[in-house]
């Protein structure tokens, strides 16, 4: 098992979410993240006062998913989440040492 | 006593008061999440305080007879006296209480507007303390030397129709002697101060516009024609400000902004509030888009004169009523108010003169005052709160409460 963490531009998030529905991925976990790469900040203006804002409002979408699925995963949202310009976000994929369904008490692929 | 006066009055009354939680909106939503509660605590508990000061004594100080043209007498104390027959002084179709109560709203919002200037730094204890003497040694003072019958500069023939003077000029300045007493934010200047909430902002701004209905219109204190006057200029030269701020915004910084267009309309209803009686609504339209473009240049201005009067009291409310002040010099014209005068446009440069004395003298009485008030307390009960405190936030060392929670 796996676990794919992609942070991605916000706008993205619904395109790339349709898109794991469609190849029936159970579920996900989605959180509001700020940060920065390559893209840097922005320069904001507030009356008279001028403030670079380094951290940029990203989308971080975690899916835990058995290995045989990862390589699809990461290509689909590879996929959704481009638009070719500086700032479209990062994949990470970690090994994933176990996986407990809490109501059942289910483990390993059986729980994802 | 008419009855359609009464009811315009104390609806005015109404829509006055609810400017001061517009106020807290509009305010709330420029600061950081961290001082969110502490400054709208701050505008709401000053409707109890200044409301019960006023009842107290406050009222009878600011309109009672007067002595010498400097203050009211105290034989209104715990109003007394102050009933439902006309007080024919100042209006011969309200009763004495709707006058009384019109006015508490005014004496209520003007201290609230200095709360910018110190906020997510200033002493809780402290504000209470320094509003409540504020009240009682400067705004009620000023508001009998310029509104009380017999008042020194009203009989000077100083034009200030709703409080340009009386509540804008007078706050402030008080509030620059806030900033500068006080000091600035910690890591003011280094660090991001990024508004928290802007949509809360605009939401503020828009209540202020819509019960500035009141205190403009209001202060004809009938139903009638000047009632009318006062409502139209509000509005037009509120477009007028709002048009103008974001216009020199956009030439000077390359875009329009949202908080630019909401400043904008309350440094409009701010120029427009000493001249709504007095001038026609062209003139209305012209003052306001000025004001819109000096407030934003006095608000550029403000990083490079170093101060940090955090929420642009001084450049919208000071450069504003200062520039109100001075139009309702130039504009004011007899065809629109008989009761008013003719301004420097209008073949009375003498206007013009007498409108410069009384912002002068109020300038002057209210920075002099404000600092001996703020020394004073920085000796007795200390006027920040500590360090740590401050980066903390004073929601939780102020008040042990945050705004938001997961």
């Amino acid at each position: 098992m796996k676990k794919i963490e992609a942070i991605i531009q916000p706008f993205k998030l619904e395109p790339v979410k349709d898109a794991l529905h469609k190849m029936s991925v159970q579920g996900m976990t989605v959180t509001e993240v700020k940060g920065f790469g390559r893209q840097k900040g922005i320069r904001e203006v507030y009356r008279g006062m001028e403030y670079q804002v380094d951290f940029l409002p990203k989308v971080k979408i975690e899916v835990v998913a058995p290995d045989e699925k990862v390589d699809s995963i990461v290509k689909t949202i590879t996929e959704q989440a481009r638009t070719g310009r500086i700032g479209d976000g990062k994949i990470f994929v970690y090994p994933v040492a176990e996986v407990i369904r809490i109501r059942t008490g289910e483990t390993g692929d059986a729980a994802v | 006593m008419n009855s359609g006066d009464t009811a315009f009055v104390l609806a005015s009354a109404a829509l006055v008061l609810l400017m001061t939680p517009g106020l807290a909106l509009f305010y709330g939503g420029m600061v950081r999440s961290k001082n969110i509660l502490n400054t709208l605590m701050q505008n709401y508990i000053i409707i109890a305080i200044i409301g019960i000061q006023w009842a107290l004594f406050g009222y009878s100080l600011a309109f009672g007879p007067s002595q010498g043209g400097f203050i009211g007498s105290l034989s209104y104390l715990g109003l007394q006296g102050v009933g439902a027959e006309p007080f024919k002084a100042y209006s011969e179709t309200i009763p004495h209480q709707a006058f009384m109560v019109f006015q508490a709203m005014f004496a209520i919002i003007t201290p609230a507007l200095i709360i910018g200037s110190w906020v997510e730094r200033f002493k809780f204890g402290t504000f209470l303390v320094f509003s409540l003497l504020w009240a009682t040694l400067v705004y009620d003072p000023v508001a009998h030397w310029v509104w009380g019958d017999g008042g020194w500069l009203k009989g000077l023939g100083a034009l200030d129709f709703a409080g340009g003077t009386v509540v804008h000029i007078n706050a402030g300045i008080a509030a620059l002697a806030a900033a500068l007493v006080i000091g600035r934010r910690k890591g003011y200047g280094t660090e991001a101060m990024i508004p928290h909430n802007l949509p809360m902002t605009v939401l503020g701004a828009g209540l202020l516009w819509f019960g500035w209905f009141g205190f403009n219109a209001g202060s004809a204190l009938a139903a009638n024609g000047l009632a009318a006057i006062a409502f139209v200029n509000t509005h037009f030269a509120t477009c007028g400000a709002a048009l103008g701020w974001m216009v020199v915004e956009w030439l000077v910084r390359g875009k329009p902004t949202m908080l630019g267009v909401a400043s904008g309309a309350v440094a409009g209803l701010v120029a427009v509030t000493p001249a709504a009686g007095f001038v026609g609504p062209m003139s209305a339209i012209i003052i306001g888009f000025l004001a819109g473009v000096f407030c934003y240049l006095a608000v550029l201005a403000k990083p490079k004169l170093g101060y940090d009067d955090s929420l642009d009291v001084v450049g919208v409310h000071m450069v504003g009523g200062l520039w109100g002040a001075l139009a309702t010099g130039l504009f004011a014209c007899k065809a629109v108010n008989d009761a008013g005068a003719d301004g420097l446009f209008f073949g009375n440069p003498a206007q013009f003169g007498i409108q410069v004395v009384a912002v002068v003298v109020t300038m002057v009485y209210s920075f002099v005052i404000s600092v001996i008030l703020l020394k004073i307390l920085d000796v007795t009960m200390g006027l920040r709160v500590e360090a740590d405190e401050e980066v903390a936030g004073l929601d939780l060392s102020e008040h042990q409460e945050t705004g938001y929670s997961l």
